[in-house]
């Protein structure tokens, strides 16, 4: 079975600065994969050009054994590859069920009108929730109303409610309280289960440690590591972000 | 998760506390409004309940409670529209221009609520495409240009005497339940403001699109995330703003037989007024048709009071100012109370 994502040879230059100089990245199905390395070290321009928000100079991008190209966000999300914001992406105001199915929204024809079907959504959507083994007070209520680790729950079950492979996530314990933190973590473990890889961009090595699989460490736009998490110690990855690239 | 009967515990406190809230919430602006009538009924015992007292009322708040809808649609999304006063009386003076040239009444109406369309699809545009900083300057520019274009239209003075089928909108009743014990004569224009608040209402809550400008009034960034198209979402919002204070302009016009070039002179500040104290928020995103509904009556039954009991006008103001810091600090503090409690 062919990867589920294989980057190739990425290269990516702003002006005359390399983000990126010839990654190969790859990620497996059912596979979380954390993505580490300093400020400045191209992840994010490498996953900026996963999800189609910038364009590579050289490389190639493959998706579930295709060759893909990735002109916009959209284009990636059609395929299946969902981003969980740092700031989460969140409309403060609205209902879980409803930030869910923000920009999806189920309709139903009534009276000659199309009109949100309520029922439809809060049906599916706590079903999603109960698969994910997301507990929320209510999910009719207003998300700034929940706690912070309960909102980035709703923010992941948003990323995986509709079919998606694969879920980049930045930072998503990044804020939260110690117990809110390991809640959030057994969920990417659980997503693994429900056939979704993650790929977990994080400055807590405790975490990659944690959940990871596989952890990718990149340094000044270099692939320099690209451990299996058993036998890997936080030393060797600390070296690696760190270290001079020769 | 992992401790499922702390959440648990938690989840059932938060429902026996939150229904009670809900309703005070959502039925605060509405006890004010019984308070205010029981208040002015027994002062004016022998006046207020009467019936052309209550249509007069009815028929006075319609056009701000339609700029006030308008408006709020607007402020859904953390915007703002202050050119729905000079649009209204814009809207007024086409109408009774087009009248006097001639015009069938139902185009003249049609060229009246075109020309509030065309404001707010300017003030739009400005916004998405020209990418001005804030909808407040694209909005004062239109309240300006709309303004002047009212005293060039109408040389700066009233254009009076329009046809009965123009005027009967702002001014006639409707009986409804003829015949029957219960029958009322009912403010068209009354009727008018109930219906178009309904379908705001469906709208905003049950479509797709209300939905949308729910969330780009609470997160922007997360709408956008979520693929909601914004630029026309917010074309959207001025345009039917503007379409409502055309409405709001034809109303007028019926009511006082005329189009005077000074009419809707700062009513924006009353349709803003008429929002917040109806629950919506500056910062997007919060309160219900409904609620500005409430808002505009809460308005109405302020100034009729404050007129029956002969308070001048400069008070009158006063009080409407209090009435404002008053709505939003009890908002402010409903707020600060649900926080604690979660």
């Amino acid at each position: 079975m062919p990867a589920l994502v294989e980057m190739r040879q990425i290269a990516k230059t702003f002006g005359h600065v390399a983000a990126l100089n010839g990654v190969d990245f790859t990620v497996h199905s059912d596979e979380v994969v954390g993505l580490v390395g300093d400020n400045g070290a191209g992840k994010s321009t490498l996953m900026k050009i996963l999800t189609g928000v910038l364009q590579p100079d050289a490389g190639e991008l493959w998706f579930g054994g295709r060759r893909v190209h990735f002109h916009s966000p959209l284009d990636s999300r059609h395929s299946g590859i969902e981003m969980v914001y740092q700031d989460l992406g969140l409309a403060e105001n609205l209902s879980a069920i409803a930030n869910i199915f923000l920009g999806r929204e189920v309709t139903q024809r009534s009276g000659g009108l199309r009109l949100l079907n309520e029922r439809g959504m809060d049906r599916l959507g706590r079903q999603h929730l109960e698969g994910l083994q997301i507990s929320l007070p209510s999910v009719a209520m207003p998300v700034e109303r929940l706690s912070g680790g309960q909102r980035q729950s709703v923010a992941i079950a948003r990323a995986t409610a509709f079919q998606s492979r694969l879920v980049i996530m930045d930072e998503p314990a990044a804020s939260l309280a110690v117990s809110e933190a390991a809640k959030v973590l057994a969920l990417i473990k659980r997503l693994k289960g429900q056939g979704v890889s993650v790929i977990l961009i994080t400055h807590r090595l405790q975490d990659v440690l944690d959940v990871a699989d596989r952890v990718v460490v990149l340094n000044r736009g270099t692939k320099v590591g690209d451990l299996p998490r058993v036998g890997t110690t936080m030393e060797q990855i600390v070296g690696l972000i760190v270290g001079k690239v020769s | 998760m992992q401790f499922p009967q702390v959440a648990a515990a938690r989840g059932t406190l938060v429902q026996r506390i939150a229904p009670s809230q809900a309703v005070l919430g959502r039925f605060g602006p509405v006890f004010v409004v019984l308070l205010m009538m029981t208040v002015l009924t027994i002062l004016q015992p022998a006046y207020f309940m009467t019936r052309e007292n209550l249509t007069n009322v009815a028929r006075q708040i319609s056009s701000n409670a339609i700029l006030a809808l308008g408006e709020f649609v607007v402020i859904l999304t953390a915007g703002i529209d202050l050119s729905v006063g000079s649009v209204m009386g814009l809207a007024m003076i086409v109408l009774a221009l087009t009248v006097q040239m001639g015009w069938v009444p139902v185009l003249a109406l049609a060229a009246a609520l075109a020309a509030g369309v065309g404001v707010g699809l300017v003030n739009g545009l400005a916004l998405t495409r020209m990418h001005l900083p804030h909808p407040f300057i694209a909005t004062l520019a239109t309240l300006n240009i709309a303004r002047g274009a009212t005293y060039l239209l109408s040389g700066g003075v009233p254009i009076s005497g329009l046809p009965r089928a123009v005027r009967l909108w702002g001014s006639e009743d409707i009986t409804v339940f003829g015949g029957t014990a219960v029958t009322v004569d009912f403010p068209i224009a009354f009727l008018i403001v109930i219906g178009l608040y309904v379908a705001a209402s469906v709208f905003l809550t049950r479509t797709k699109t209300g939905r949308h400008i729910y969330a780009i009034g609470g997160s922007p960034k997360a709408a956008q995330y979520a693929g909601v198209n914004i630029s026309r979402n917010l074309v959207l919002v001025y345009v039917i703003s503007g379409a409502l204070a055309g409405v709001a302009g034809m109303l007028l016009a019926g009511r006082v037989n005329s189009g005077y070039p000074t009419a809707g002179t700062g009513a924006e500040l009353d349709a803003i007024a008429a929002c917040i104290i109806g629950g919506a928020s500056f910062f997007g995103g919060r309160g219900t048709a409904g609620g500005v509904f409430v808002g505009a009556i809460i308005m109405g039954l302020l100034r009729n009071g404050l007129n029956l009991m002969n308070v001048s006008v400069f008070w009158q103001q006063v009080c409407i100012g209090l009435i404002i810091l008053l709505a939003v600090y009890v908002d402010v503090l409903r707020r600060r109370a649900m926080r604690v409690e979660t």
